[in-house]
């Protein structure tokens, strides 16, 4: 594998991750990571949806009018995540009525349309594919460690297995309801992009302003 | 890595080039997405199915993980009752009756009066699609649909009666948008199992059923008609209270179950 293809496909897991260098697809960061089973179903919907797409748009990416070129990638996802959510309904049933809108709102995920626009419209088809799954796969790592958490400690179970017995089941565990609600997947997400960013000190951003005390004196 | 822009190099830029590449690309993913939708529908009205029946078996507590759903429900009976008279319907197919079709007729509904819909129903159909369980060719259980408002949105269930019309065997909520953590404790089989065995109508005929605001105090008269509730899912609670006002009211199952209760039913 050349190193272009490598860095296309690995870069978005940690280096260049969509969710916490970019936090694009929040959205459904918090919607749908109570339990883990829909989460793994919602990252194999984006990745397919995210690599497709990258596939299709650099396909055509020499034909597109300038004037009309995001209307057109906007198509082709919008195109994808029907035809992916018609199949979950098929194929994944129970799954896809808890994912209920948030596999339909892929289409307004940030992260597809931000990788078709900036990358697969400029690049070959080999990469595009490599990057779209790159991507996929960078929000999948971020939405399975956010699940995993929610589940555990709000439930006490991973992928509907019981880790910790709850009080009420007889067990010791008193479970947090607080990580079955949407609020705690932003403190989630924010200890793993302060973990991520205090590890990849190169991905902190620069502040845009400093407050520096001033003397009275001084201000006078 | 990237190429250089050519944006002025591009062909189709002209108004002509814009209008064929968006036709193209209409006509390429509807027919992609068409095709999906069709080839998809059937798999998808088999599963809606087997999901309904799968929450029916359930709720009459025939579910059996190691057999097949559709060879269970060969043990139900699914009958079609005209809410207004109570009485079974015999023009209608229940394989092919589909209620909430059926709300969205003018000709096959019925508004719900304001002052009694208690529940937020709306309009609904003026028939209903009840299930008999039959053991040794006896009615043992009565299975209703039911639907009402709860603190998010509108919940959807299934009360399993005994075949008094008045015990109640089981109940389940299918699908509600319910709090996670709090008010989803209706779907849970903890709560569902102190349902069992509750009353809906004392002596006189009145309903009483009803979740209360906490636990059910020992002293309480009313014992067999009350439900523990969950403190801090009040709201919840009182949904599925009102859910059961609107349906075994008068306006709902009343005159179906009273003819149940007189032995009418059969």
């Amino acid at each position: 594998m050349s190193s272009a293809a490598k860095r296309a496909l690995l870069a978005p897991v940690v280096d260049d991750n969509p969710v916490t260098l970019h936090v694009l697809g929040i959205c459904s960061a918090l919607a749908v990571t109570t339990s883990l089973v829909p989460s793994l179903y919602m990252c194999l919907a984006l990745t397919v949806v995210a690599t497709l797409a990258n596939t299709a748009v650099s396909a055509i990416r020499h034909m597109l009018p300038n004037s009309i070129r995001i209307i057109v990638q906007m198509t082709i996802i919008a195109s994808l995540v029907i035809v992916v959510d018609e199949s979950l309904k098929a194929f994944a049933f129970e799954t896809s009525r808890e994912l209920s809108v948030f596999v339909g709102l892929i289409i307004t995920n940030c992260i597809v349309l931000g990788r078709t626009e900036s990358f697969a419209s400029k690049n070959p088809v080999g990469l595009s594919f490599l990057d779209g799954i790159g991507n996929g796969l960078g929000y999948s790592v971020i939405l399975i460690l956010v699940a995993s958490t929610r589940e555990l400690l709000g439930a006490g179970t991973l992928l509907g297995y019981t880790i910790l017995p709850q009080v009420a089941d007889g067990g010791w565990y008193n479970p947090n309801g607080m990580m079955l609600l949407p609020p705690s997947a932003f403190f989630v997400i924010g200890l793993i992009i302060w973990a991520v960013r205090t590890w990849k000190a190169e991905q902190v951003e620069k502040p845009e302003f400093r407050i520096h005390e001033v003397h009275r004196t001084e201000a006078l | 890595m990237s190429e250089p822009a050519q944006k002025s190099a591009r062909k189709t830029d002209t108004v002509v080039g814009t209008l064929l590449v968006a036709l193209v690309v209409s006509l390429v993913c509807s027919s992609f997405v068409a095709s999906a939708a069709v080839l998809l529908k059937p798999r998808q009205v088999a599963n809606a199915i087997l999901d309904m029946r799968r929450n029916i078996l359930e709720v009459a507590g025939l579910l059996d993980p190691d057999r097949d759903v559709y060879e269970l429900f060969d043990g139900i009976e699914p009958r079609v009752v005209d809410l207004e008279t109570g009485a079974y319907v015999g023009g209608i197919d229940p394989e092919a009756f589909d209620p909430a079709e059926a709300a969205k007729d003018p000709e096959r509904s019925v508004q719900v009066p304001a002052e009694i819909d208690v529940a937020r129903v709306g309009r609904r159909a003026k028939h209903a699609l009840v299930y008999l369980v039959r053991r040794d060719g006896e009615i043992s259980k009565i299975i209703l649909p039911v639907s009402g408002y709860g603190l998010w949105s509108t919940m959807y269930g299934f009360l399993a009666l005994e075949a008094d019309g008045n015990t109640v065997a089981d109940i389940t909520f299918y699908s509600h948008g319910e709090t996670p953590g709090l008010g989803d404790f209706i779907a849970k089989l903890a709560w569902r199992e102190l349902w069992r065995g509750k009353r809906a109508f004392d002596q006189s005929g009145d309903l009483k059923l009803q979740v209360v605001k906490g636990r059910v105090s020992a002293d309480d008269p009313l014992a067999d008609y009350h439900v523990d509730g969950v403190s801090g899912a009040t709201l919840t609670g009182n949904g599925v209270t009102k859910t059961m006002q609107y349906w075994l009211g008068d306006h709902g199952y009343g005159p179906y179950l009273r003819n149940i209760q007189r032995g009418e039913g059969i």
